[in-house]
């Protein structure tokens, strides 16, 4: 059994691809640990397996072999619908091309995650002002995506990633569309939320420099193996 | 997800591509529209068929004769035998089955060879009595002239080759007066046993007979009637020259039975040579027959010929639902082609809200929702659009009619069945499209959906 303080046990994880007679091994062996509380980015150059691995701890995929532990949860084993519960209560995610809906309102893609979640209505506006106001959107709530900047499209994909208080955010490359910036506010953001709720990230980058000044330890792939494991800040 | 989140997302997205679902939708109801018509087709020639029929009498009439009367022309095979004794069909058989339940009414039928003569002219013809009820068979709409002002109006409605024989210009005989010739029957006191040349040893006493004394009776001609009704099975359909019912049965003219009943010996009193008992509905004529025939008399009814009228109608309601389908059928291929489409368009959105933690199920019930919604409106549209075209049938059918001088009819019907039956179908073949879009939309990998731009 994991220890219930390690957010995330990742034991011996593969996923490979078949592509006629070739195999992909797109991750390969990973073993990894994450603590409850800790914001880790994973490194690595194009190819090198880190948003596959990060679509397994988002259980978006499965592994071809190995074990993915989230919140004391076997994900490699459950069923398709536990597998959807996992990704509306346990994970909230942020990608590089923010994924907004663009016909919907700021207000109503933030409230999307809600519905999936079946929570009542009575109590879906407070929450998502709540998650807007967060990330300093409150003023755009009736806004659409095309309306906002990058920086406040990834922001309102955050509010809209935290809304459902998930114990694990995942970001994947969050600052790759954005000015240095931006991408900076962007990830001092995820570091305030990584301590004000106490909360697991996962970021995605191929940013050092950011990585390094903003999380907690650096995990470098390549290959789809991991090549180092180290402490970040 | 919850059902008005559902909803709610569906019709956003059918929002958003609002022309081609408009388009799809439209294709749905004229899908419906195609069937609706067809079977509102269907449904008003059977309706008319059957009000027709229904006013003639011949399907809700029992027509009933002394069963003695049928065995004694040579006919023993009536089926299927009582093990009732046979009784006389008198005012007394009348009155009893009058008072069986689901009787609208009882009426003999009166019919006699006369003379009448018209403008000093002499023409033999057969009179047969009118039964108030027959003003409402349909027989006599459009006919010239009016029905019988009362029940027991010396009057006369004229069949139209016979009135063409007392004037070709029947309108002139409107208003004009014949006279009517016929042999009046007038009994005659029992004759005792004794003086009786009878050699029966049983009888105490024979009906006395009758004498046939010519009458005469003069009638005012207030209509004529174009065809030949076909009301009053085994009443007045063969008359004509037509009378009053009523007015018929007091003239107390000599009919064909009257000399068999002699004959016999076997009543002093009138008999009928048959009755018509009309029942209040097709329905409970093989009950009111069984009844009768329970009595003692003999008895029959067109019901037979009721079914197989109601087996054609099916199966012709059957064929025009298959053709009207047969649109529905292609609309169902436009649903499943939008919903494809959708699909396409909507990849990344559906890993957008698998990565956000939609089940395959809610990914699949949204689709099932969106082929629902238009199954839904086009066929409230198309329930709509097929009553107008049914309506546009009625109107071109009587102005057709109307060009040929004859009445008009309403030949579609859209009941409130076949409008919810058709929203239903609507919705069951949407549903059915859109199961193979909705599974597919289901079974999306959200990570290459996710990847797709």
């Amino acid at each position: 059994m994991p220890d219930i303080q390690v957010a995330i046990h990742l034991d011996h994880v593969s996923r490979h691809y078949t592509m006629g007679e070739a195999v992909i091994r797109a991750v390969d062996d990973v073993s990894l640990d994450l603590p409850s509380g800790e914001f880790l980015a994973l490194l690595g150059s194009s190819g090198s397996g880190k948003s596959t691995l990060l679509n397994l701890i988002a259980g978006l995929d499965r592994p071809t072999s190995g074990a993915v532990i989230a919140h004391g949860q076997d994900l490699s084993k459950v069923s398709s619908l536990e597998l959807a519960r996992y990704r509306r209560q346990t994970v909230g995610m942020v990608f590089q091309s923010f994924n907004l809906l663009p016909r919907m309102t700021l207000e109503e893609n933030v409230e999307l995650p809600l519905r999936l979640a079946e929570v009542d209505r009575s109590d879906r506006a407070a929450r998502v002002r709540q998650a807007l106001e967060r990330v300093g959107l409150d003023k755009r709530i009736g806004h659409r995506p095309s309306e906002l900047s990058g920086g406040e499209q990834q922001r309102a994909a955050i509010a809209r990633a935290l809304v459902n208080r998930p114990g694990i955010l995942l970001a994947d490359e969050p600052t790759g569309n954005l000015d240095s910036a931006t991408g900076e506010s962007i990830l001092t953001l995820l570091r305030e939320i990584q301590k004000n709720p106490g909360m697991t990230i996962v970021m995605v980058t191929h940013e050092r420099p950011l990585a390094e000044r903003f999380a907690d330890r650096l995990a470098v792939m390549g290959d789809g193996k991991l090549l180092s494991n180290g402490a970040g800040r | 997800m919850k059902p008005r989140d559902l909803g709610d997302l569906a019709f956003r997205n059918l929002r958003e591509a609002l022309l081609r679902n408009s388009l799809t939708t439209l294709g749905i109801a004229v899908g419906v529209a195609s069937l609706v018509a067809m079977l509102s087709l269907g449904v008003g020639l059977q309706q008319l068929a059957a009000k027709r029929l229904s006013q003639s009498g011949l399907f809700d009439s029992v027509f009933v004769t002394p069963r003695m009367n049928l065995r004694g022309m040579g006919r023993a095979a009536m089926p299927p035998p009582s093990d009732k004794e046979p009784r006389l069909l008198d005012e007394d058989a009348l009155q009893e089955i009058s008072r069986l339940p689901n009787v609208v009414e009882v009426f003999p039928q009166v019919r006699f060879f006369t003379e009448v003569r018209y403008d000093g002219k002499p023409f033999a013809t057969m009179v047969a009595g009118l039964p108030e009820s027959s003003k409402s068979s349909g027989s006599f709409d459009g006919m010239q002239g009016s029905f019988f002002s009362s029940a027991g109006a010396y009057e006369t409605i004229l069949q139209s080759e016979f009135a063409k024989e007392l004037n070709p210009q029947t309108s002139s005989l409107l208003g004009k007066e014949l006279v009517l010739r016929y042999a009046e029957r007038q009994s005659l006191p029992q004759i005792p046993a004794d003086s009786s040349a009878s050699s029966s040893p049983n009888s105490e006493s024979l009906p006395g007979g009758f004498s046939v004394v010519p009458k005469e009776m003069r009638l005012h001609i207030v209509g004529v009637v174009d065809t030949e009704p076909a009301a009053g099975f085994g009443g007045y359909g063969n008359g004509r020259l037509l009378i009053p019912l009523q007015v018929a049965m007091t003239l107390r003219a000599a009919q064909v039975n009257d000399l068999r009943d002699i004959v016999r010996g076997t009543s002093s009193k009138p008999t009928f040579a048959s009755l018509t008992v009309r029942a209040k509905g097709p329905s409970y004529v093989e009950a009111l027959e069984a009844s009768i025939k329970n009595m003692g008399f003999g008895a029959f009814s067109l019901l037979d010929a009721s079914k197989s009228l109601r087996i054609f109608f099916s199966v012709f309601d059957l064929l025009l639902g298959i053709f009207g389908s047969l649109a529905l059928a292609v609309a169902t291929l436009g649903i499943i082609n939008t919903l494809v489409m959708a699909i396409l368009e909507r990849r990344r959105e559906i890993g957008v809200l698998k990565a956000l933690g939609a089940a395959d199920r809610d990914v699949k019930q949204l689709f099932f929702v969106e082929a629902g919604v238009m199954g839904f409106v086009g066929g409230i549209l198309g329930a709509f659009l097929g009553w107008l075209i049914g309506r546009a049938l009625t109107f071109g059918t009587n102005l057709y009619l109307h060009r040929q001088n004859l009445p008009g009819v309403d030949i579609s019907s859209v009941p409130w069945w076949l409008v919810l039956g058709a929203i239903a179908f609507a919705i069951f073949v949407s549903l059915a499209a859109g199961l193979y879009p909705a599974s597919r939309a289901a079974r999306l990998n959200p990570v290459e959906a996710l990847r797709y731009e």
